[in-house]
């Protein structure tokens, strides 16, 4: 027995079923409803052509968020507000977009649109930087983008800022239980809280856990996978808090990098610098911190500096809960220590101690929305002005989120010194044998990831020497 | 009344409001007929193979109507622009991984896909030629080598106090078009096609529709409103997609599309050449070239497509806004297994500027020289006080130089020389940032090197309400081509702009077009459109005999009266004419003019860089639309300097580009442009007579991103004065040239 996915298109209501649960929003729009100012561009979640605001209750309040509709599924709009480039009427970011020659072949155009009209509604004076983030998973390949953040600026001027919704009518689309759509023999499950999450994961164990979708959508948009029964934490409401306890920071295993990232940034301003750079808005929006863990990538930027930060993995299922250090979870290149019908129910993430030095760098050829060459984490404790312990963890350099022990080892009990500094850069050879790939050749990644040790150092040592091409001058 | 004139307004973009409310139609929006089917292309997994076997009887999967391979086309089962060599569909062998071999056309495209999986392909792989030095050697080439010089290279050189000789490797682009590929044909009565083509090129989109299923030219219409992007990469290469959209339309009686997904569309299509570029230069202490040899080994993929072109094209400007004397410029044009390249914004000038530029600064590098200075030196003079300098190395005299003007003025409005200081002092304290600023010329000459192509028609329909209907054989990809010929005909009849509208651009409108490229799109099918609209103007005129009756009256009466409101409207362009066996003559009509200043940073512990602050000083001639032409030198600015830093393509060692997606091919996003970005236009006005004397302005901004380049080499050299940098300056590439 299958129900219809409720949502509200543009305030109007909708009740869709006879689509496969893997349709995604950009499909829906662009062949049902025939909404065709929202665009493929990459069907990646890369390009931000296909942008569109989904809007949702939270505490009584309406929250609105730019997501890419080319990797959601249909069936997580249910209960939700999407918004598309049609149902803006002119507002002042269009208007803007017109006087400020933002657009040029306009297929790019109705994407930030509604990156930059997200951004207005959420912030009451949009700084450059706030504008930046918002643009910087949308590609413009025309304008060279000067004219679009003017746009921007002048947008933030305005008044007329908020987006709508018939909160009432959305109110009346909010289920009081466990969401499950069918078609086609394949199913969708949203269950509301982790008793049903983990019931439904042991009766489906080899169903595929959906997070934000942002690595799972493109197995079927990228690789054409064929997705049997999908299990959705985003309406998992105890699953989407980040708390505050005496053991550090609890992050539920279905918050957003979006929700996380003041708490998380708080750990140091390079984490906040990770943070932005990781991926782009629209993707920080729905990508989640377990689902960064969960997928077991190589190259996620979450991974190395929650290892370094000594954080905690917390799996349930219907059997039980266990918790492991988050490094314990890798186990190989596609391998990982997540047994069927568990999932992450939270990452724990201990406080950082006075005496650490604690920093992460993300190394790409693009700045913003880009996959890292590397990513690096250290975290090292120093007493004395020596190095009593020392967790260093890479992305990038191995075949999962990895530690470097041999340089951890070799910096411990020394000085925290350009000499032991350096003897842990030349250990650090023991510890990887990257690859050579399209991101970087594994002489590259070596020789950075060691000097990276060494920008730690220096940015410890000697404060004064600047280090960071980005934002210099700032 | 006085009807305020449109040209030289800052008007937006004729489709600007339909662009930012979604209600603009490209091709993939537009509502499909009923019965549309849609196609995937099944492609080589292999760089080079013999196709031994194609078995399809495993795809008549259920929803499938038509699977097609190279037996199965009816007419000429080659796409190719000029010189032959591309197939819609292999037939014995593939050439490049990527290569279409068959099509599926379904009634979704999730069952084309996987039905076109399910035909199984027997190959047997053949040796790969991936790089041209192996192309060279092997003597495996697209077209003759070709060389372009004057005076006596060699012996310049060897009388030079100084000589250097060096390599240098130049990337390709993929030129990122943000709507992919796509074509929706439509069969018509008597075996006739209909054809909506994402092309900057229709004409020969029909054509070789045409010729893929049997028919006359005039049995088959093509139609582009917009492009969502060109840039070079729906000229040639449109084609193929058109080409099966059509061939499985006649197969199977109903309409169909095809639009290939990001990571196909990359793999399939062909992007800016990579070259690898040897020289040898001479020259005085002051830095004056006195002999100059350069090659080109220019990486044209399997076919020859537009690359002899391209490769002509690299070689004119491989003096860029240099007078070189005694020089001798040698052209391989190699064919190798990969993507067939093709045209990009630029055409191959970009490539050959880039070498000359890295050239010039190297001979400042060895006499411990400004750049700017030794740039200064070996400019074009056509107004030298003792002797002219203004012959090129294929013998057109430039005429129009004003690269000493455009110097002058951007020295002093980027405050150069106090910049220059200020960076040296800041390396010198500086540990692990450095900076590094650079001063460059652009000079690119406009026309179609190919003489023939530089004619453009135009269609103008007054109707009886005073509206205008204008039609040309130009196409829309975002660079304002229609607004401004919008301008152009307002102008013409002295009416408010809201009058006048452009249509998608149509064979069956205007026939025989030249491609939408090499800039020309303004200064052709403007004065094509201005004629037109000249015809019916001096009509009506006549029939007024200065009566000054308002215009929708005049109109009015004069269609009582059975005066024809329509109009056709030519233009070829004067003056050029190109000998290529004998590399002499005159193949531009003029030159646009433009210089940059960049400053970066970079980090020598990652080799991560930023452009910290760019000025730029553009020729536009007498401006048309100032909004439109900063938009294309901004964009154009960025777009270089993303090929020359981020944007790096990437194959495996077995020929399979491994960068085609967004998520591994980095284009310039909004935080990478600079920080401080100063454009202005250059007043001035074109000599030779052009619409409203503009200038061409489409590429020739591009090339301004050279600049960043040679900022980040500047900065490379401050710590390394031996280090050696490729393009792009990728993160990877500036770590190891400042590697000691």
């Amino acid at each position: 027995m299958s129900d219809a996915i409720k949502f509200m298109l543009n305030n109007e209501m909708r009740a869709v079923s006879g689509l496969p649960p893997t349709t995604t929003i950009l499909q829906y729009l662009r062949l049902q409803e025939r909404l065709t100012g929202t665009k493929e561009g990459c069907a990646e979640g890369d390009c931000g052509a296909c942008t569109v605001i989904v809007g949702k209750l939270e505490n009584g309040k309406m929250a609105y968020e730019a997501i890419n509709a080319c990797i959601v599924f249909l069936p997580t709009l249910d209960g939700r507000h999407l918004i598309t480039v049609e149902n803006l009427g002119m507002n002042a970011v269009q208007k803007a977009m017109v006087s400020c020659h933002g657009s040029q072949c306009g297929f790019c155009t109705p994407g930030f649109v509604m990156s930059l009209t997200a951004c207005m509604n959420n912030h009451e004076n949009a700084s450059d930087e706030n504008i930046q983030d918002a643009i910087s998973g949308n590609l413009c390949r025309c304008t060279g983008y000067r004219p679009i953040l003017d746009a921007a600026r002048q947008a933030n001027k305005s008044q007329e800022r908020h987006l709508k919704t018939d909160m009432e009518a959305l109110e009346g689309l909010q289920r009081a239980r466990m969401f499950a759509y069918e078609h086609g023999g394949r199913q969708f499950f949203s269950p509301h809280t982790p008793e049903d999450l983990a019931e439904v994961c042991a009766q489906h164990p080899g169903a595929t856990l959906l997070g934000g979708g942002t690595d799972v959508g493109l197995w079927v948009t990228k690789r054409h996978k064929h997705l049997e029964t999908v299990i959705y934490t985003g309406n998992v409401a105890a699953l989407r808090e980040v708390k505050k306890t005496a053991a550090g920071l609890e992050i539920g295993g279905a918050v957003s990098y979006a929700h996380a990232f003041e708490s998380l940034a708080a750990y140091d301003p390079s984490m906040e610098v990770l943070l932005r750079r990781f991926a782009s808005t629209q993707i920080r929006n729905l990508g989640t911190v377990g689902g960064n863990i969960a997928n077991g990538s190589p190259i996620g930027d979450g991974p190395p500096p929650l290892i370094a930060l000594g954080a905690r993995l917390v799996l349930r299922s219907k059997s039980g809960v266990r918790e492991i250090p988050l490094e314990e979870f890798f186990i190989a290149y596609g391998k990982q220590a997540r047994e069927k019908g568990e999932f992450v129910e939270k990452i724990i993430v201990p406080a950082k101690p006075e005496n650490v030095l604690f920093r992460v760098y993300k190394i790409s050829k693009r700045f913003d929305q880009d996959i890292s060459a590397v990513c690096a984490a250290f975290a090292i404790e120093l007493r004395d002005g020596k190095v009593a312990s020392a967790r260093i963890a890479f992305g990038g350099m191995a075949g999962t989120p990895k530690r470097a022990t041999h340089a951890e080892k070799s910096l411990t009990g020394k000085p925290w010194s350009e000499e032991a500094v350096r003897g842990a850069m030349s250990e650090m050879e023991k510890d990887y044998q990257p690859l050579t790939d399209m991101r970087a050749s594994a002489g590259y990644r070596m020789q950075v990831a060691q000097n990276l040790l060494y920008r730690c150092f220096v940015e410890s040592a000697q404060p004064e020497t600047e280090t960071r091409v980005y934002g210099y001058g700032d | 009344m006085v009807i305020k004139k449109s040209m030289g307004e800052a008007l937006p973009h004729d489709s600007a409001e339909m662009h930012v409310s979604g209600g603009a139609t490209y091709t993939d929006d537009i509502r499909e007929p009923a019965g549309c089917l849609q196609a995937y292309i099944l492609q080589s997994p292999h760089a080079h193979a013999k196709i031994k076997k194609i078995d399809i009887s495993g795809c008549r999967i259920p929803g499938v109507h038509a699977v097609m391979t190279a037996k199965d086309v009816p007419g000429v089962n080659d796409v190719a622009p000029v010189f032959g060599g591309d197939p819609v569909f292999a037939e014995n062998e593939v050439m490049f991984a990527g290569q279409s071999v068959l099509a599926v056309a379904a009634e979704t495209i999730e069952i084309a896909r996987a039905a076109a999986r399910k035909a199984v392909v027997e190959y047997e792989v053949l040796p790969a030629i991936l790089d041209v030095q192996t192309a060279v050697r092997e003597k495996s080439f697209v077209g003759e080598p070709y060389v372009m010089q004057i005076g006596d290279a060699a012996a310049g050189i060897k009388k030079s106090a100084h000589v250097l000789e060096g390599a240098f490797d130049i990337g390709g682009q993929e030129h990122f078009y943000l709507e992919g590929q796509v074509a929706l044909a439509t069969p018509l009565e008597n075996g006739e096609m209909h054809c909506w083509s994402s092309t900057q090129h229709p004409s020969e989109v029909q054509h070789l529709i045409a010729k893929v299923l049997g028919l006359a030219d005039h049995a088959v219409t093509v139609d582009i409103r917009r492009m969502g992007g060109g840039f070079g990469g729906k000229e040639s290469q449109a084609s193929l997609f058109a080409c099966a959209a059509a061939l499985l339309a006649r197969k199977t009686g109903r309409p169909v599309k095809l639009r290939l997904d990001r990571d196909d569309d990359m793999i399939m299509t062909g992007k800016r050449h990579d070259l690898h570029c040897t020289y040898k230069v001479g020259f005085d202490g002051n830095g004056l070239i006195g002999g100059i040899e350069m090659t080109h080994m220019v990486n044209c993929g399997y076919s020859a497509d537009l690359s002899n072109a391209v490769a002509d094209r690299a070689m004119f400007h491989a003096d860029n806004a240099y007078f070189l004397g005694n020089a001798k410029v040698t052209s391989y044009r190699c064919k190798t297994n990969k993507v067939s390249n093709t045209a990009f914004r630029g055409f191959g000038g970009p490539q050959g500027l880039l070498l000359i530029e890295y050239i010039v600064d190297e001979i400042a590098r060895k006499l411990g020289k400004e750049p700017l200075d030794v740039r200064k030196i070996n400019l074009y003079d056509p107004k030298g006080k003792l002797a002219k300098r203004c012959t090129t190395h294929y013998y057109m005299t430039v005429e129009d130089s004003i690269t000493h003007e455009i110097f002058a003025q951007l020295e002093k409005s980027g405050d150069y020389a106090k910049r220059v200081r200020e960076v040296r002092a800041f390396n010198a304290k500086s540990k692990i940032l450095k900076k590094g600023i650079a001063f460059t010329p652009v000079k690119f000459g406009i026309s179609f090197t190919l003489t023939m192509l530089n004619q453009a028609g135009a269609l103008v329909h007054v109707y009886k309400d005073g509206s205008v209907q204008v039609n040309h054989g130009g196409t829309e990809m975002g660079q304002g081509l229609h607004t401004k010929v919008c301008q152009i005909v307002a102008d013409a009849f002295g009416i408010p702009l809201g009058l006048v509208k452009i249509t998608a651009t149509s064979t069956g409108k205007v026939p025989n077009t030249s491609a939408t490229a090499a800039s020309s799109g303004v200064d052709m099918n403007g004065k094509a459109a201005e004629a037109a609209a000249l015809t019916i103007k001096e009509r009506l005129d006549k029939f007024d005999a200065g009566r000054n009756l308002p215009w929708k009256e005049l109109v009015m009466a004069a269609y009582a009266e059975r005066i024809s409101l329509s109009s056709t409207g030519f233009y070829k362009t004067p003056k050029i004419d190109w000998d290529r066996p004998a590399a002499k003559g005159r193949p531009f009509y003029y030159f646009a003019y433009g210089a940059a200043i960049a400053e970066v940073i970079i980090d020598t512990l990652t080799g991560e860089s930023n452009i910290l602050r760019a000025d730029i000083l553009h020729d536009v001639g007498r401006s048309i639309n100032p909004a439109v032409d900063i938009g294309q030198i901004e964009g154009g600015f960025v777009q270089g300097a993303g090929w020359l830093t981020s944007e790096e393509l990437w194959w495996d060692d077995k020929g399979v580009l491994k960068t085609h997606a967004p998520s591994t091919y980095k284009i310039p996003t909004g935080r990478d442009i600079p920080k401080d970005f100063r454009v202005a236009l250059y007043d001035g006005v074109n000599q030779e007579d052009t619409i409203y004397n503009s200038k061409a302005v489409g590429e020739p901004p591009l090339m301004l991103g050279t600049a960043v380049f040679l900022a980040i080499k500047d900065a490379v050299l401050s710590v390394n004065p031996q280090g050696h940098l490729d393009a792009p300056a990728t993160p990877e590439r500036i770590l190891k040239a400042v590697t000691k």
